[in-house]
């Protein structure tokens, strides 16, 4: 449905996105990841015909976006990272102006309407003016306006910004409903967000294509690894950290230890194995044969967001930093 | 076509939607009436004093009235007008809608189209306000219809032009203050070419004096449809058109 090949965008000084090739069958949920500045935006401005390639070619339903704007954006449902709306205009009087300008015929609009604003949970506000909207409404009356003329494809840029918590569920279950006939891309930096609704992630960064997979594929290639929290409660100040560390990095099968913060008294490891090593046993025969308290010992599932993190952050990493400074620095910087 | 009308509806429904529709029109009345006030009431008192001294009617209502009207109408277009096209395109560049009408299927020279005409629309509005004083001419005196409607051409045309230009303006910046305050400057600059070549009959001169709006709408006033007045505006609309045409383009390829 979607075909991207060698995608550039560059803008005077910078190159937001980086030759990006990529495909979306028909039906599909595709997520869009990327830390901010990644070129999701830019992409997807691309694929609207809002901004020309500077190389490379982009197809929807065979149509190139620079040969055939038109074809495309009839087949389009677009909804920006501001949803572009009107304040001066009641939320009825909007939707009729959109569907007009998507091409739906004035027979037909009436009833688009009552049911792009059924679908969306807006049909208290349909006679308020737009301006006086929340900015959850205003988020959804955007995504009636990108749905109203059933287009093949719809690609929204951060659609769940600014609802809450229950409103985000209910966009999901609208955005699966949609899923099957229409193709769908939406761009996030929330990962739960992939993790809930899509079924393919396309992570990128810095302009260039991190890595394109299946949700489940993308966890499992990195699940090979397995990561332990480990917790030892010292008695009469025996053992010290640095003791358990070392006893614990010298476990068969394990890549690194990392020491946490240590609560009331009781230290903390997070400890990684090699690929393909279950070490859970051997930590806790260790632990107990140097005579100490095991008091939790738990697996750590890799989430996406460490996959993300991972993926995201590889370049940094291989910069001659330290490992595992690189890596909690950047946790910090997410969990702010 | 029918998405020419679509943005054109639209905007003139904004126009009035906010109090900026209302308070032109109020404006452009108010000083419409204040000199039809003046005018009139000099010209019945001019009239009252020739027939004490037994003279024929020294003016017709034509020169006296409606010529300084239309005359000060089409000085206080000049002033209007960049408030009609400041929030064209530069509101929606800011707030983003832009997207919105480039991402439909629409063209661009379609919104640009409906845009101009809605101002259009709007600004014949204005104008209409100055109908009800030429309205209370023709209930009670007899003035000659032909060279008002002349006039009237002549203010529509040179007022299209104008627009044309605000459009473009709107469409190079984000900041409604700025398109404003430069299509001011620009409307008033053509206004005061024709000042400054009053004098002069240099061939540079010739050409400056043609490019003043305001020596084009004065052959209108007197009644006369002069065809290259005509050319000149319909040709200024074209242009001004054409470039904000090329700037949405490059909108697209800077943005």
């Amino acid at each position: 449905m979607i075909k991207v090949e060698g995608l550039t965008k560059r803008y005077a000084r910078t190159v937001a996105v980086d030759n990006i090739s990529f495909e979306v069958e028909k039906g599909q949920i595709v997520g869009f990841l990327g830390p901010n500045g990644a070129g999701k935006t830019t992409t997807m401005r691309v694929l609207t015909c809002y901004l020309p390639p500077t190389s490379g070619t982009a197809t929807v339903a065979g149509f190139d976006v620079l040969e055939n704007p038109m074809e495309v954006k009839k087949r389009i449902g677009y909804l920006p990272e501001t949803p572009p709306v009107y304040p001066e205009m009641e939320v009825d009087e909007y939707l009729i102006f959109v569907g007009q300008l998507k091409g739906i015929s004035s027979r037909e609009i009436r009833r688009r309407v009552d049911d792009v604003t059924e679908r969306c949970a807006i049909g208290d506000v349909r006679k308020k003016l737009i301006g006086k909207l929340s900015k959850g409404y205003r988020q959804r009356v955007g995504l009636a306006q990108a749905i109203i003329h059933n287009p093949d494809v719809l690609i929204l840029d951060e659609p769940t910004s600014g609802l809450d918590p229950k409103q985000i569920i209910e966009i999901r279950e609208l955005l699966r409903s949609l899923a099957g006939e229409h193709t769908i891309i939406l761009s996030t930096h929330i990962l739960s967000e992939v993790e809930h609704s899509c079924e393919r992630v396309i992570i990128i960064s810095q302009g260039k294509l991190v890595a394109i997979d299946s949700v489940s594929n993308l966890t499992n290639r990195l699940r090979g690894s397995e990561a332990v929290a480990l917790e030892v409660e010292p008695h009469d100040g025996r053992p010290n950290p640095v003791e358990v560390q070392q006893r614990l990095e010298q476990v068969s099968g394990v890549s690194r230890v990392l020491m946490k913060d240590s609560k009331n008294g009781r230290i903390n490891f997070e400890v990684e194995s090699l690929q393909g090593r279950s070490i859970r046993a051997d930590l806790a025969r260790s632990v107990v044969q140097a005579g100490w308290n095991l008091s939790e010992l738990r697996a750590v599932g890799l989430s996406l967001e460490d996959i993300f993190l991972q993926l995201t952050t590889a370049e940094q990493k291989d910069e001659a930093k330290p490992k595992e400074e690189s890596k909690e620095k950047v946790v910090e910087g997410v969990n702010q | 076509m029918r998405n020419v009308f679509l943005v054109c509806r639209k905007e003139l429904n904004s126009y009035f939607a906010s109090p900026i529709a209302y308070l032109l029109m109020a404006f452009f009345g108010l000083m419409i009436g204040f000199v039809f006030y003046t005018a009139t009431r000099d010209m019945v008192r001019m009239s009252f004093m020739a027939q004490m001294q037994g003279q024929m009617m020294p003016q017709n209502v034509n020169d006296a009235i409606i010529k300084p009207l239309l005359g000060l109408a089409s000085t206080v277009a000049l002033f209007l007008i960049p408030m009609i096209t400041m929030r064209t395109f530069a509101e929606e560049k800011r707030t983003g809608t832009i997207e919105l009408l480039m991402t439909s299927p629409v063209r661009d020279t379609e919104i640009i189209l409906g845009k101009w005409l809605g101002a259009m629309l709007l600004y014949l509005c204005v104008l209409a306000m100055s109908m009800i004083n030429l309205a209370l001419l023709f209930a009670w005196g007899k003035p000659d219809l032909k060279p008002v409607l002349v006039a009237y051409l002549g203010l529509i045309l040179q007022g299209g032009c104008l627009l044309a230009i605000g459009v473009f303006i709107s469409t190079t910046t984000r900041n409604q203050i700025v398109a404003g305050g430069v299509t001011f400057f620009v409307c008033l600059i053509l206004w005061l070419l024709s000042w400054f070549t009053a004098f002069d009959s240099s061939s540079t001169a010739q050409v400056i004096n043609y490019l003043s709006i305001v020596t084009h709408f004065e052959n209108f006033s007197k009644g006369v449809i002069d065809t290259k007045d005509v050319v000149f505006y319909l040709s200024m609309i074209f242009f001004s058109l054409f470039i904000t045409h090329r700037a949405m383009e490059s909108l697209r390829w800077r943005a």
